[in-house]
């Protein structure tokens, strides 16, 4: 027999393991994305140890390293909003999670200054400045440019889920025993964030 | 327990939908009821399929001659192009497990739909996105792409044709790929029957298995890898420009990296219909099962590591042409391991030649063929005799399409009559097969022997020596388009008009041939619990078997 009466069936079917477990092997996709961009600076850096140095000493480490803090807070903010579902308070959650949101955007100004000081050196990909340059260093600033752009695009996905997560939290589809939505979109916060602590001591700190 | 009338008083999932609707166009695009996006993807890939062979016979046409016949270089540079693109990521990589896979892994699972069934909506959505995009390129300023599906740099860099977008759909596409593949990690992982531990699996689930996680694995490296030529195209930062430093080169090894593992999401699944197929025609459990599941794995794990066998005149060094030419030997090993227990599991069995059984008959004798070549491709020596000529072209048809497009046919046929719920006219298939089977040696096989004269491939002019095995293989062409048309018209008018088809026509014993044809919303009318290995045919008579 049929189980269903009516034209709309509702199988509702929840299995928060299996989410987070989905929510892992996509995290898994992610890395090798990023994996394929770390291979090609492995490749240059072995190619052009000297010139990758040189070109590493132009990066403001100080705006890098506030930026490493910046996220890293970040990161803390998203688990006290988890931690805070979990115990059942959502205005301090819901903060949280704007704070987190804020903390992003403050990363995302800091880059937007970082890269506009590097165009008003005139360096970016296929300028004058950079083409009189030697190969390793326009390949560092084309690596340097493509992957914080590809993480800072990342970032910019992360405020937009992190915002979604919010009207959640707002309209109780996120709850203290419900809350597998908001714990993936931690997890996609943290890698995030991991890649950034990768990337920071690629290009910033290795002289 | 399963007699044909407790499900033929339910609804099937034709006549209930997940949308309020349950009729109209939107009750299909909104659906997340696995067997309607199987279905789907199914009349796109069919559409696509048919227009890539479109391509195809065009292209052999032009080289019916010597010399301009009906198309000048640049066209034909254009055609191969997009026959490759819409053949491989159109066709061939979604087939199998965007069609067969949707529809019938819940099924063999004993399970009522996929883990993610809105994700795996939103996959078919960006399968549609990624195919309009690569429509769309094609009337973009600069013309069609005319890189070669491999997307080659330098050249892909500097040509002037519409590069970028075709790029980004392929990317697009990678991304269905990847969530299709993670929907069915996450299925097997956590929406399996009762009983049904790992090893009670139907092979067919094991293979899709395997080919989830090369879904997941290799398709971001290709994705960062087409991202990074269109950044180049775009904003010239030199990674794989020698004149900055970069390395072309390593464009190949990135591109290879996915490309070879995604030869392997293009052959397991079809490899899993067959380990479904031989059983059931054969009415004999399956010889060597866990050899078969563990293989699967085996191809997918070394499929990694034989990448640069399509670099061997790249420049490399000779130690590593070495490794990776006996990666690639090994890698055949698992191959070999199926075939043997394919062959094992038919021998005492009680052979039933139905269509599905020839055709998988025909994808033996056809894979075989091109998997023996590619022994010749994998030794170095050899293969720098015939790098780049139809020899390639012939041994890749011979593995792709005769082994996994073959397969979708098998497949399409084996599974016919649980998606319809109608049967095809049968001996008309088994024509079709014979035909198919002729057709694909006449068009193809020349090719071997032309490859090995020297024809280099993609070219659209030739000696005037090549023009006999030319002229054979463009008739080899018609036929074979003929019979693809004819194959459809079996299949459509069975649609429309066929004989209503019973539950089980031909005695599986896989838990989608325990439901109705075709199945209700949920797939089955009871809570399924297994108990059985999947290809235990002693429960044949207590299931609902039509036997003649």
């Amino acid at each position: 027999m049929s189980q269903s009466n009516g034209a709309v069936v509702n199988h509702v079917h929840r299995d928060d393991f299996g989410a987070k477990l989905g929510m892992w092997v996509f995290l898994f996709t992610e890395v090798l994305l990023f994996g394929g961009m770390f291979l090609v600076y492995a490749v240059y850096r072995f190619q052009f140890p000297d010139l990758f140095k040189l070109a590493a000493l132009e990066l403001n480490t100080g705006l890098g390293t506030f930026n490493t803090i910046v996220l890293l807070t970040s990161s803390l903010t998203m688990v006290l909003a988890i931690v805070a579902i979990q115990k059942n308070k959502k205005n301090l959650s819901l903060f949280y999670l704007a704070s987190t949101i804020g903390f992003a955007l403050v990363f995302m100004v800091v880059k937007y200054f970082e890269w506009s000081a590097k165009f008003s050196h005139g360096i970016y990909p296929g300028s004058e400045e950079l083409l009189n340059r030697q190969n390793g260093e326009i390949l560092f600033f084309g690596l340097y440019f493509v992957m914080t752009g590809l993480h800072a695009f990342h970032v910019i996905i992360g405020v937009i889920i992190i915002a979604f997560l919010m009207v959640f939290v707002y309209k109780n589809k996120i709850v203290h025993d419900n809350y597998v939505k908001l714990e993936n979109g931690g997890l996609y916060w943290h890698l995030v964030d991991l890649i950034w602590i990768f990337l920071f001591p690629l290009f910033y700190l290795i002289h | 327990m399963a007699d044909g009338n407790t499900h033929v008083a339910g609804k099937s999932f034709y006549e209930e939908g997940t949308t309020k609707k349950s009729t109209g166009i939107t009750s299909w695009l909104f659906s997340t009821d696995h067997k309607r996006i199987g279905l789907m993807y199914l009349v796109t890939i069919t559409a696509f399929f048919f227009v890539g062979a479109l391509f195809g016979v065009l292209m052999r046409l032009e080289l019916m001659a010597p010399g301009e016949t009906i198309m000048g270089a640049q066209e034909y540079n254009t055609l191969f192009t997009l026959h490759g693109v819409i053949m491989i990521f159109l066709f061939i990589i979604p087939g199998i497990p965007a069609i067969f896979g949707n529809f019938f892994l819940p099924l063999q699972l004993g399970a009522k739909d996929v883990a993610f069934p809105r994700l795996n909506l939103l996959s078919y959505w960006i399968y549609l996105i990624g195919s309009v995009l690569v429509i769309l390129s094609l009337f973009m300023q600069g013309g069609p792409i005319d890189t070669g599906w491999t997307f080659y740099v330098p050249y892909s860099v500097r040509t002037t044709t519409s590069v970028s977008l075709p790029l980004f759909a392929a990317f697009v596409l990678g991304f269905s790929s990847i969530l299709t593949g993670l929907n069915f990690i996450v299925t097997i992982h956590r929406m399996r029957a009762p009983g049904m531990n790992f090893f009670r699996m139907p092979l067919f689930v094991w293979s899709t298995y395997a080919t989830a996680w090369i879904q997941v694995i290799a398709t971001p490296v290709v994705g960062i890898t087409i991202l990074l030529v269109i950044i180049e195209r775009s904003f010239g930062v030199g990674i794989f420009d020698p004149a900055l430093g970069g390395d072309p080169i390593l464009f190949q090894h990135l591109f290879w990296i996915y490309s070879h593992p995604a030869v392997y999401i293009m052959i397991l699944p079809a490899m899993g219909v067959v380990s479904e197929i031989i059983p059931t025609f054969s009415r004999r459990t399956i010889f060597g099962y866990t050899p078969i599941a563990m293989s699967s794995l085996a191809i997918a794990f070394v499929g990694y590591l034989v990448w640069a066998h399509h670099m061997f005149t790249s420049g490399m060094s000779d130690t590593s042409r070495v490794i990776f030419s006996l990666l690639t030997y090994i890698v055949a090993l698992p191959s070999g391991v199926k075939v043997f227990n394919w062959v094992a599991t038919m021998y005492k069995g009680s052979i039933d030649p139905k269509p599905p059984f020839l055709w998988v008959m025909s994808f033996v004798f056809l894979f075989s063929i091109g998997g023996l070549t590619g022994l010749v491709l994998g030794s170095i020596t050899a293969d720098i005799h015939v790098h780049d000529t139809y020899f390639v072209v012939s041994h890749f048809h011979y593995v792709m399409f005769g082994g996994t497009g073959t397969i979708v046919f098998a497949a399409m046929y084996y599974w016919f009559p649980k998606m319809f719920g109608k049967m095809y006219n049968i001996k008309w298939a088994n024509i079709n097969a014979l035909f198919y089977i002729i057709a694909f040696n006449v068009l193809y096989f020349p090719k071997f022997i032309m490859g090995y004269q020297g024809m280099p491939r993609r070219y659209y002019d030739y000696l005037p020596e090549f023009a006999d095995l030319q002229m054979l293989s463009t008739i080899g062409s018609w036929i074979m388009f003929a019979t693809l048309v004819s194959i459809f018209l079996n299949l459509f008018l069975a649609i429309k008009k066929g004989k209503k088809a019973h539950n089980n026509p031909w005695g599986g014993v896989t838990l989608e041939w325990q439901t109705s044809s075709p199945p209700p919303l949920l797939n089955f009318d009871r809570e399924i619990t297994v108990n059985h290995e999947p290809y235990d045919f002693s429960q044949l008579k207590e299931l609902d078997y039509e036997s003649k």
